[in-house]
C-alpha cells in the first residue's frame, strides 16, 4: 500500500501576531515554526497503517526551504521518503492544492492523508481540494479510521455528534484530534532523520484565486468589569448581563 | 449580471440557523451588487421549509429532493451544487462553514475553479466588488480577501450574520433533474451517531465552558447545569479533554472548536492563548477565576474572584430565580 502525507509548517500556537510591513501577512520575527498540529495526526495515521498493512510512506510539502523541518519532523517520526516543491511564493489553498495534486498523480498512492486544517490562515481546504483534482473522494475532520480489504470505514465530526463514512479507496483523509496520538521521535528516528535526503521540485502552478488585501489585529477590548470576589457579587453580574449587556 | 446562489443547508429535513443566516446574507449582497438570488436546498423531504426561505427575501428556491438524498454525501451533494451553479450560470456561491458546508466548499473551489474564502465573518461589497473579512491565527488576525476568479464561494461563519425578515415574498420551488446516480454516492453516510440530545457548542447561542479550576470530573455537572438553565451548551478547555474529564467535541479553542455566541461563560479556565482563539469573538464574556492575575480577565467584560465551586451553584441559582419571573 502507497501511503502519502502532506505536511505544512506554520508558527507555533504560542505566536503573537504582528502585522508585518507590507501589512498583508504577519512579521516573521522572532516567530518559532512548527509542524501543523493536525498534520502529526496524519502523520501518525500514516506510520499506523503502514505497521499494519505494510506499505511505503511518503511526505510531500509546498513551499519555502524552511519547510524542510516540518518534513525532517515526519521523517523523525518514521516516515520513509519526502518531496519539497520548493517555492518562496504565498500560494493559497488552491494554488497550494494544485502543487500538491500534481506530485501525488505521479506517486498514484491508495491513501492520502492531510491535517484537517492548518492553523496559519486556518482554511480547511487544501486536503478536498487535492482529493477533488486527483477524481479521489475525500473524507474529512476524520477522528476515527480503519482500512480493511480496499474499503475505508471513518468516523467524522458534525454538529452535535458523529457520522460513519464509508468510501473505496483510493481516498484522502484530513485528520481531526481524537485520532491517535502522535508519537514521539526517539533518537534512532532522529538521528535517521538528519541525512535521509528531501527531494526538491519546482511549482508547477503559482497562480492564486484569492488575493489578501490586508492584515489587521481584531478590535482591542476595553478592560472588563471585575463585579465582585466572592458569591455576594452573583446578582450583580447577573443583573449586568441582563440590564447591562442585554444577553440574557 | 452577476448572479448569486446560496446553498442552504437543512439537516433531518430542517433548515438550521445558518440557513437563514446564509440566505439573508446572500439577498442583502444581491441588493447591494443588482445581482439575481436563488437559493439551492438539498434533501429527501425539504419542500415544505423551502417555502419558508420568502420571510428571509429568496425570491426562487431550486429543489434538489430524492429519497436519496437523505443523509449528506460529500460526492453527491457536491456534484449537485456545482451542476446547479454552472446551470444557473452563478457566479457567486454563498456556503455556510458548518461541518457540512467546510466539507463541501473545497471540492467545489476544485470543481468550479473557483476562489474559496473560508470562515468569512464579514461581507461587503466595494465598487462592485466582494470583500471578506476573515480571522486568522486562530482569531489572533483579520483579513480582507478578494477573490479574483470568474466563480467565487464564500463560506460564512455560523452564528455571526444575522438573520433578516423580509415581508411579502413568497418563494417560487423549482425542482431541479439531478441525474445522480448510486456511483455518485462513493462517499457515503452509513450512520449518524448523535452524542444524546446536546446541542453542539457551536451551534449554540450561550456557551458555559469549564476548565482545570473545577478540581474534578465530578464537579462538572456544575458547568452543565448553568448550561441547561440557560438553554445553552457546556465547553471544555484543553486540559480537562486531556485528562480525560470530558469528549474532544466538547473542546474550545485553537485546537477544538471555535464559538461565537453571545454569551461565553469561562469558569476556571485561565485562558491560555490557544483557548481564547477558540471564544474570543464571543459577543459577550464573563470569567469567573480564583486567581485575579489569570488572563481570562483580560478579555472577559465580566469577572467575578472567586472560588468557581461557590460560585456556579450560586450564579445558576439566580439565574433560574430571574428568568422564571
Ligand atoms: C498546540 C496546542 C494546542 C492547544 N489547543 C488548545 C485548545 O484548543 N483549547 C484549549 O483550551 N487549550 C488548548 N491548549 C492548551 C492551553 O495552552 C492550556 O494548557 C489550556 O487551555 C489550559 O486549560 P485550563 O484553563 O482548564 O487549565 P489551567 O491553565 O490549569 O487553568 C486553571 C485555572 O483555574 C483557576 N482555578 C483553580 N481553582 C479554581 C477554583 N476553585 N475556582 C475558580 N478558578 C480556579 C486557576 O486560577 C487557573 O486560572 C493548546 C496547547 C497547545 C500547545
Ligand atoms: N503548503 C502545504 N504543503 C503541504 N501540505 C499542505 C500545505 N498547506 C496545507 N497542507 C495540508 O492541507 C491541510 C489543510 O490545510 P489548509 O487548507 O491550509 O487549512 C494541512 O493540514 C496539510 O495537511
Amino acid at each position: 500500500m502507497k501511503i502519502a502525507v502532506c505536511v505544512s509548517q506554520v508558527p507555533d500556537t504560542t505566536t503573537k501576531v504582528k502585522i508585518g510591513s507590507d501589512g498583508k501577512t504577519i512579521d516573521p520575527a522572532g516567530v518559532t515554526y512548527i509542524i501543523n498540529p493536525y498534520d502529526e495526526f496524519a502523520v501518525e495515521a500514516a506510520l499506523q497503517l503502514k505497521e499494519k498493512q505494510s506499505g511505503e510512506t511518503i511526505v510531500i510539502s509546498v513551499g519555502k526551504d524552511s519547510n524542510k523541518e516540518a518534513i525532517k519532523k515526519s521523517f523523525a517520526m518514521g516516515i520513509e521518503k519526502g518531496i519539497l516543491v520548493k517555492t518562496d511564493a504565498e500560494l493559497d489553498s488552491y494554488a497550494v492544492a494544485r502543487n500538491l495534486a500534481d506530485v501525488l498523480k505521479e506517486i498514484n498512492p491508495d491513501i492520502i492523508l492531510f491535517g484537517k486544517q492548518s492553523i496559519d490562515y486556518d482554511d480547511s481546504q487544501v486536503g478536498q481540494i487535492t482529493a477533488e483534482l486527483l477524481g479521489i473522494p475525500s473524507i474529512s475532520v476524520v477522528v476515527g479510521m480503519t482500512v480493511e480489504s480496499g474499503k475505508i470505514t471513518c468516523e467524522r465530526e458534525i454538529e452535535g455528534g458523529k457520522e460513519v463514512v464509508e468510501s473505496t479507496l483510493p481516498v484522502s483523509v484530513t485528520a481531526q484530534r481524537g485520532l491517535n496520538n502522535p508519537r514521539y521521535p526517539n533518537l534512532k528516528g532522529i538521528m535517521a532523520a538528519k541525512s535521509r535526503p528531501i527531494e526538491e521540485r519546482q511549482p508547477t502552478y503559482t497562480e492564486n484565486k484569492t488575493e489578501i488585501l490586508s492584515m489587521k489585529l481584531p478590535k482591542s477590548k476595553p478592560k472588563g468589569k471585575i463585579v465582585g470576589e466572592d458569591v455576594s457579587a452573583v446578582p450583580e453580574l447577573v443583573r449586568l448581563l441582563r440590564e447591562e449587556a442585554k444577553v440574557i | 449580471m452577476a448572479k448569486i446562489l446560496a446553498f442552504i443547508e437543512s439537516r433531518d429535513n430542517k433548515l438550521k440557523n445558518s440557513g437563514y443566516e446564509t440566505a439573508s446574507t446572500a439577498v442583502r449582497l444581491g441588493n447591494e451588487l443588482g445581482a439575481e438570488v436563488e437559493a439551492l436546498m438539498i434533501g429527501s423531504s425539504v419542500s415544505g421549509i423551502a417555502s419558508e426561505l420568502g420571510s428571509y427575501g429568496i425570491k426562487k428556491v431550486l429543489l434538489a429532493e430524492e429519497p436519496k438524498f437523505e443523509k449528506y454525501s460529500t460526492t453527491a451533494y457536491s456534484k449537485i451544487v456545482a451542476d446547479v451553479c454552472r446551470m444557473q450560470a452563478a457566479d457567486v456561491l454563498i456556503i455556510s462553514a458548518t461541518a457540512m458546508g467546510k466539507d463541501m466548499a473545497p471540492p467545489l473551489s476544485a470543481k468550479l475553479e473557483a476562489g474559496l474564502v473560508s470562515d468569512c465573518t464579514e461581507i461587503r461589497t466595494v465598487g462592485g466588488n466582494i470583500i471578506a473579512t476573515r480571522p486568522v491565527y486562530a482569531g489572533k488576525a483579520l483579513i480582507d480577501v478578494k477573490v479574483s476568479s470568474a466563480i467565487k464561494i464564500f463560506a460564512l461563519r455560523p452564528n455571526v450574520f444575522k438573520p433578516v425578515k423580509v415581508d411579502g415574498i413568497t418563494s417560487a420551488i423549482e425542482k431541479v433533474n439531478t441525474g445522480i446516480s448510486d456511483e455518485d454516492f462513493i462517499v457515503q453516510v452509513k450512520e449518524v451517531v448523535v452524542s444524546d440530545e446536546k446541542q453542539d457548542v457551536t451551534e449554540a447561542n450561550i456557551v458555559v465552558s469549564g476548565g482545570r479550576g473545577l478540581k474534578g470530573p465530578e464537579n462538572f455537572h456544575l458547568v452543565e447545569d448553568l448550561a441547561k438553565v440557560l438553554g445553552g451548551a457546556a465547553g471544555a478547555s484543553r486540559a480537562i479533554v486531556d485528562a480525560g474529564w470530558r469528549p474532544h467535541s466538547e473542546q474550545v479553542g485553537q485546537t477544538g472548536k471555535t464559538v461565537s455566541p453571545s454569551l461565553y461563560i469561562a469558569i476556571g479556565i485561565s485562558g491560555a492563548i490557544q483557548h481564547l482563539a477558540g471564544m474570543s469573538s464571543s459577543k459577550c464574556i464573563v470569567a469567573i477565576n480564583k486567581d485575579k492575575d489569570a488572563p481570562i480577565f483580560q478579555i472577559a467584560d465580566y469577572g467575578i474572584v472567586g472560588d468557581a465551586l461557590e460560585i456556579v451553584p450560586a450564579l445558576t441559582e439566580e439565574f433560574k430565580k430571574v428568568l422564571s419571573n
